[in-house]
């Protein structure tokens, strides 16, 4: 099969910038530079994993692939077509395959209406079933989600946080998507109702034949889930590689950083993990600093940082690094 | 000792009856120790440090049991004398530093005045003090940050801010609620070596509550875990972490997912979800998703034994 060989989605030089205030506010219109050149290539059953803190530009992102937000500059293509200026008519056919699931349930599902209505939404909307059919449908979908079948009649506040999200889950494989973006799919969850989740994320993946954009603060959550990471810092990706293999040895200042501060249950204490503690807070992206964006915050920044940013480029098969100076092992 | 509670129950007057949000809980805290305190919403974490400062102001709330600081009997301490404890040795940190921050003043100003309600001090002294504090809790730039309102600040920085309010009189005990959920990795790394700076140059005892077990694992001295109003095990941290007693607790270390070496491929979920207040199960609350099936739980409700590393499980006991 040809299509399989192609990615199924992909980006090139994608950038989204916002502007803010008027020009008559005291600074007048400024630009936020949320997302800068991002190139990013999914293929076709892979789970890709974005991190960064917040700030970094992973959700804005997110919206950009699912045309959530109109895209600034570069292109987005599915399955080789460039959807990235397509009018809502004309996306139509798109939107079907490309699904998002968001955080917070109980802000995504409208209190007023039954869970069975909220998931059979999008049945109505982009299929031509009949009543029965959609019910019929719908009552599959819960059963695939793990709800029971007496839940359809039910209103979203009388479920737990692990079962609205579950409803949240049902309503994006409703049309039978190839693509889901899940925006911190767990991180409004209970710790012991998230690895529910993620088990059930990982078997519609398999049984569906899913491809995933995972988002999430929680590194080891991502490490999980992902085949590959990219991680994000101040609107562009600074490493992106094999998820285990990304985790053991990270190549990027940055990237090491952020896996060393992950806090994580010691058995023996004498097993203590070096920590590099990063100075200051992520600069705003309404004036990102010269050079490798990362500089003031980098340990090991010299004076070519501060000047020439560096591109990220493959060192290895799959693996890009943005970083004059990459600890490679 | 310096805190000891004893037999702690805090209920809720509610229109669907009455709601044990703390179900008889004891601890223990020696002067300067750090104490974990770890539990998923409603398990009370929050609720019994909130009695323990006396900051459960609710009407239909009643709060039973003894909670003693230093000696003295701090339920049922008329208002104006928990309000003079607070603030000077008792302090409180909290998840949203904006809800501890007033956004009309300056950092500054705030934290001045937090200082010149407990001790008796000239304002520019208080200022100067506020300007050590801030380089304590690590601010670049202390003399600047004073001028600057809680909205020009960063989350970090906020929350930095409000520990610096926390420690304006020396507290000899810091509660703090989960003052890292809102952050980032990086940011609460800095916050969790300051909370241990603060114990080795004060020596202040720390109540830590937090749902995140890896927190715990790099911070406390001993732990506590909780669920549905009550504690399930109790230990010091080594305890608890390399022999976990209680299912719950062995079963929420076990569901989180590795950071390094293979993946599992499925996360060992523990099933259902915690359980509503008012409609706890028969016997232990756990009973329901818990591995163990055994006949006693659906009975009777498990007491946490004496000893310093503890379970409430009747399988453990037996």
């Amino acid at each position: 099969m040809i299509e399989k060989d192609r990615p199924i989605l992909e980006t090139r030089e994608l950038s989204k910038r916002f502007s803010i205030g008027t020009r008559f506010s005291s600074q007048g219109r400024r630009t936020v530079h949320a997302v800068d050149n991002v190139s990013l290539t999914v293929q076709h059953g892979e789970t890709v994993g974005l991190v960064g803190e917040s700030g970094c530009g992973k959700s804005t992102l997110a919206r950009c692939l699912v045309r959530l937000y109109d895209i600034t500059d570069g292109q987005l293509l599915f399955e080789g077509d460039d959807i990235t200026a397509k009018s809502l008519a004309e996306l139509r056919p798109f939107r079907r395959r490309l699904q998002m699931v968001f955080q917070d349930p109980s802000a995504s599902l409208n209190p007023r209406r039954r869970v069975g209505d909220l998931v059979a939404e999008p049945l109505r909307i982009h299929t031509k079933l009949s009543s029965r059919e959609i019910t019929k449908r719908v009552a599959e979908l819960f059963d695939l989600v793990g709800l029971l079948p007496d839940h359809v009649m039910r209103y979203p506040h009388e479920f737990s946080g692990g079962q609205r999200q579950r409803v949240g889950i049902a309503r994006a494989i409703a049309l039978n998507p190839d693509l889901v973006v899940l925006d911190e799919p767990v991180s409004a969850l209970d710790v012991s109702v998230q690895a529910q989740i993620v088990n059930l994320l990982a078997d519609l993946q398999e049984k569906l034949k899913l491809t995933y954009i995972f988002i999430a603060h929680d590194l080891s959550v991502v490490r999980q889930v992902s085949t590959r990471i990219a991680v994000m810092y101040l609107g562009s990706i600074v490493e992106e590689g094999p998820a285990e293999e990304l985790f053991a040895t990270p190549a990027h200042p940055y990237s090491q950083a952020l896996i060393s501060a992950v806090p994580v249950v010691e058995t023996t204490p004498s097993g203590q993990r070096r920590r590099i503690i990063l100075t200051g807070d992520v600069p705003s992206p309404l004036n990102p600093p010269s050079g490798c964006r990362f500089h003031p915050r980098c340990p090991i920044a010299v004076d070519k940082c501060r000047v020439e940013r560096p591109a990220l480029t493959e060192h290895r098969s799959g693996r890009r690094i943005a970083c004059h100076f990459p600890t490679l092992k | 000792m310096m805190l000891s509670v004893r037999d702690l129950r805090v209920s809720f007057r509610t229109h669907e009856g009455l709601v044990r949000a703390i179900d008889g809980v004891s601890f223990d805290l020696k002067e300067g120790e750090i104490l974990g305190v770890v539990g998923e919403s409603g398990s009370g974490k929050t609720v019994s440090l909130l009695a323990v400062m006396g900051l459960i102001t609710d009407p239909n709330a009643v709060i039973e049991g003894s909670i003693r600081y230093r000696e003295r009997e701090l339920v049922g301490l008329p208002a104006r004398e928990l309000r003079r404890l607070r603030g000077s040795e008792i302090a409180m940190i909290f998840q949203d530093p904006m809800t501890a921050l007033t956004p009309v003043y300056t950092i500054g100003w705030q934290i001045a005045e937090q200082i010149r309600a407990h001790k008796r001090i000239s304002k520019s002294q208080a200022l100067e003090r506020v300007e050590e504090l801030l380089a304590e809790v690590n601010f670049p730039n202390p003399r600047e940050a004073m001028s600057r309102y809680p909205h020009q600040l960063s989350g970090g920085m906020r929350q930095r801010a409000v520990i610096a309010m926390a420690l304006s009189c020396n507290p000899a005990l810091l509660v703090a609620d989960e003052p890292t959920t809102a952050l980032d990795v990086t940011v609460q790394a800095g916050i969790l070596d300051l909370v241990r700076k603060l114990r080795a140059t004060h020596n202040s005892a720390v109540v830590f509550i937090t749902h995140d077990m890896g927190v715990v694992s790099e911070l406390a001295d001993r732990v506590m875990v909780m669920y549905a109003g009550r504690v399930v095990e109790r230990g010091s941290r080594t305890e608890l972490f390399s022999d976990p007693q209680h299912p719950y607790t062995r079963a929420l270390l076990g569901s989180i997912p590795p950071l390094t070496g293979e993946k599992p491929h499925r996360l060992p979920a523990i099933p259902g979800s915690p359980p509503s207040l008012l409609r706890l199960p028969e016997g232990c609350a756990f009973g329901p998703r818990c591995p163990v099936n055994y006949e006693p739980c659906r009975a009777g409700k498990p007491v946490l034994g004496d000893g310093n590393h503890a379970a409430a499980c009747f399988r453990v006991q037996a």
